[in-house]
């Protein structure tokens, strides 16, 4: 598991945490405007998600798009938070705190669409 | 892009000026309907349905402004890529990566892909809040076009945070100074699908673009503009390779200047009906006439004259083609093709029923704009009439006539009347709005049908009020005096021949008779003259006999003298009684 906070676009580009290739190997970005409450709820909640089942091949960048405006841009995100899951495809965003971990799942593709 | 600098614009302001400031757009008119551009630092409201024009317009106002304001422009585009963009404006003439390379203009493409998103919890738009606020710091931005936010609508579904965010998003526009476009698709109910007008509150434009009888017109109106005046009626506009033209209406009002000057109307006969001198210039003439009266005719001479001058002419022609024109013109002696090949004159012909009114009306002023011309001619403006009622070909036409005075352009309409009808009353009504009107008219006589010409009126000058024949030479169109028969009738054509016969033969007849009688009197004088001669002749002869009978009384009388005093000396007799005697010869008294 690995948690970065990026302030280098550079540093966004994916980069796998485990050293085997895992097709099942999930990268995830999650941009937050600052520190709000509500994006600690977000990170708090993707992590414990992240934790409870993905333990071990996932990677998870935070980006503060206040600090990387230009990636707002270049990731399309209009709606704080947003959860990027890049890989596996089927790219997929999930907006909002995260708070709902059922639909944060079937956005994960860790559950099926009901 | 040819198009009038917002000098020129700003020249003649039809509202008066208003102490909002505000952002020139540079658009054909619409800175003349919204005296003098969009609210500067606030977000105005572009509303219609789709393919009304929302984004050319939207997009025109960024680059004019970056262009011709130096205000750079972010675009943000919800709908098209800006690769779609560039690719769409190009047709325009709108060089859109050139400006994003020089750093006046910034495109930005927002995808929503709601099949890719989910919705987990709370969330607000400060992303695109961060996105719009870097563009805009990046160049500097004045600008900002949104097209059309409502994309966010369809992609995300809380629509209460969509509301909110909004306002604030409107909020922050304003607090950022930059001028905004936000473009809204039309709905139902409402001005925009989702209400957008509840956010925008200082200027929301509508643009609409109907279909009336087959006809499209595109139309824009300003719905509201806080704390401004601003033109209250539909305007039409027009979309072509120039951008965004709307008719402003506004600038049209009664206060063009009369000029003085005259033009000839190229037909040396009629200038003399009007004192000698021909039209006035910026004046509207109305030559009305049944079928085949002359009228192209008239105009074309009154063209050809202006071509010649050297003045540009515009010809609207609404009936026949170009070439046909310059072929059937030819035929009356009118060559109006050099002036066509060396641009002085041009023809725009086309069929009435191509667009609406009002259209018709925008593509004028486009042309007159473009040309400048001093001339221009349209024929016939009866065939509007199919365009609209009687009301709204009027308005066009009162619109269009007020327009040429503004411009000081010398407008000949050309109007076909309804041989049954009532000569003097105009199909489309518009005779009151004319300054000089020419009524052609057929006349038959006998087995004839001939033209003659009426000066109805011609304001402001001494004009004839005679009747004329109108005859179409090989030379061109030519005035004759018109023979009123014994019933009172016109007499035309050879009927006018018969009777000019007619009294040149009376003519010759009296001038036989007077010959004759200066010959009698001649032969009279002659008469006397020798009879004074002979009478002459007589006396001379009785004088002279008489002269030989007196001189031989004296000589005889001084004989007897001379004897008697012959005898006296003899006789001795008293010297005074001989000194007596007179000694006068006796033929000198006569």
């Amino acid at each position: 598991m690995k948690t970065i906070v990026t302030t280098d676009a550079a540093n966004a580009t994916p980069t796998t945490s485990v050293d085997e290739p895992d097709p099942t190997n999930y990268v995830l970005r999650l941009y937050v405007a600052g520190t709000t409450q509500r994006s600690t709820r977000a990170i708090v909640n993707i992590k414990k998600i992240c934790e409870e089942h993905l333990q071990g091949h996932y990677d998870l960048q935070v980006i503060d798009i206040y600090q990387q405006p230009v990636l707002a841009g270049g990731e399309q995100i209009i709606a704080v938070p947003t959860l990027i899951k890049k890989l596996p495809p089927l790219l997929r965003r999930i907006i909002g705190d995260l708070s709902d971990h059922d639909r944060v799942l079937i956005g994960l593709d860790l559950k099926p669409t009901r | 892009m040819k198009r009038h600098d917002p000098k020129t614009l700003k020249r003649s302001p039809p509202t008066p000026v208003s102490s909002l400031p505000k952002a020139v757009t540079g658009i054909q008119g619409l800175d003349e309907i919204t005296g003098g551009g969009l609210p500067l630092g606030r977000p105005t409201l572009l509303c219609g349905s789709a393919g009304c024009g929302k984004t050319l317009l939207a997009m025109e106002f960024l680059v004019r402004g970056a262009v011709e304001s130096g205000e750079p422009g972010v675009f943000m585009a919800f709908e098209e890529s800006t690769g779609e963009l560039a690719a769409n404006f190009a047709s325009l003439g709108y060089d859109l990566e050139g400006l994003v390379a020089r750093k006046k203009l910034l495109l930005d493409h927002v995808t929503i892909d709601r099949g890719e998103i989910e919705e987990a919890g709370e969330y607000d738009l400060e992303g695109l809040f961060v996105r719009l606020g870097y563009a805009i710091d990046s160049i500097g931005a004045k600008r900002v076009v949104l097209d059309s936010i409502e994309a966010l609508f369809s992609g995300l579904s809380n629509t209460a945070v969509l509301r909110s965010e909004l306002r604030r998003l409107f909020g922050w526009l304003k607090e950022k100074g930059v001028t905004a476009i936000v473009t809204g698709e039309r709905g139902e109910h409402s001005l925009t699908r989702y209400g957008l007008e509840e956010y925008v509150a200082d200027c929301v434009i509508l643009l609409d673009h109907r279909v009336e009888g087959q006809m499209a017109t595109r139309r824009l109106r300003i719905v509201k503009y806080r704390g401004s005046n601003h033109g209250m009626s539909e305007y039409p506009f027009l979309i072509d390779e120039g951008g965004i033209s709307i008719l402003a209406n506004t600038s049209v009002r009664l206060k063009y200047e009369a000029c003085t000057e005259r033009v000839s109307s190229g037909v040396p006969d009629l200038d003399a009906m009007m004192g000698g001198k021909g039209y006035y210039r910026g004046s509207s003439v109305l030559v009305s006439g049944t079928a085949g009266s002359g009228k192209t005719t008239m105009v074309a001479h009154f063209a050809h004259a202006a071509a010649a001058r050297g003045e540009p002419c515009l010809w609207f022609a609404f009936e026949e083609s170009s070439s046909q024109i310059i072929r059937n013109m030819r035929s009356v002696g009118i060559d109006l093709e050099p002036a066509v090949r060396n641009g002085t004159l041009q023809l725009h012909a086309e069929r009435p029923s191509i667009c609406g009114l009002e259209m018709h009306l925008l593509t004028m002023h486009r042309l007159v704009n473009q040309f400048r011309p001093r001339v221009v001619v349209v024929d016939p403006v009866t065939n509007f009439s199919a365009l609209g009622s009687e009301a709204e070909v009027k308005a066009m036409l009162t619109r269009l006539i007020d327009f040429f005075k503004v411009q000081q352009v010398t407008a000949l309409f050309t109007e076909l009347t309804d041989g049954a009808a009532l000569a003097e009353a105009t199909e489309v009504g518009v005779s009151s709005l004319m300054d000089t009107w020419l009524l052609l008219r057929d006349v038959q006589n006998g087995a004839e049908r001939n033209r003659v010409l009426h000066l109805l009126k011609s304001r402001g000058m001494a004009h004839s009020n005679q009747v004329r024949e109108f005859l179409l030479t090989d030379h061109g169109a030519e005035l004759r005096e018109v023979y009123v028969g014994l019933s009172g009738d016109l007499l035309t054509g050879s009927a006018r021949n018969a009777l000019e016969e007619q009294e040149k033969a009376q003519a010759l007849v009296r001038y036989q008779e007077t010959a004759g009688k200066k010959r009698d009197l001649e032969r009279k004088r002659q008469a006397m003259e020798a009879q004074i001669a002979m009478l002459r002749a007589e006396f001379e002869v009785d004088q002279a006999e008489a002269a030989v009978i007196i001189d031989e009384a004296e000589a005889t009388a001084q004989v007897v003298a001379g004897d008697r005093n012959q005898m006296a000396r003899r006789r001795q007799a008293d010297p005074t009684v001989l000194e007596e005697t007179p000694r006068q010869p006796l033929g000198k008294s006569l």
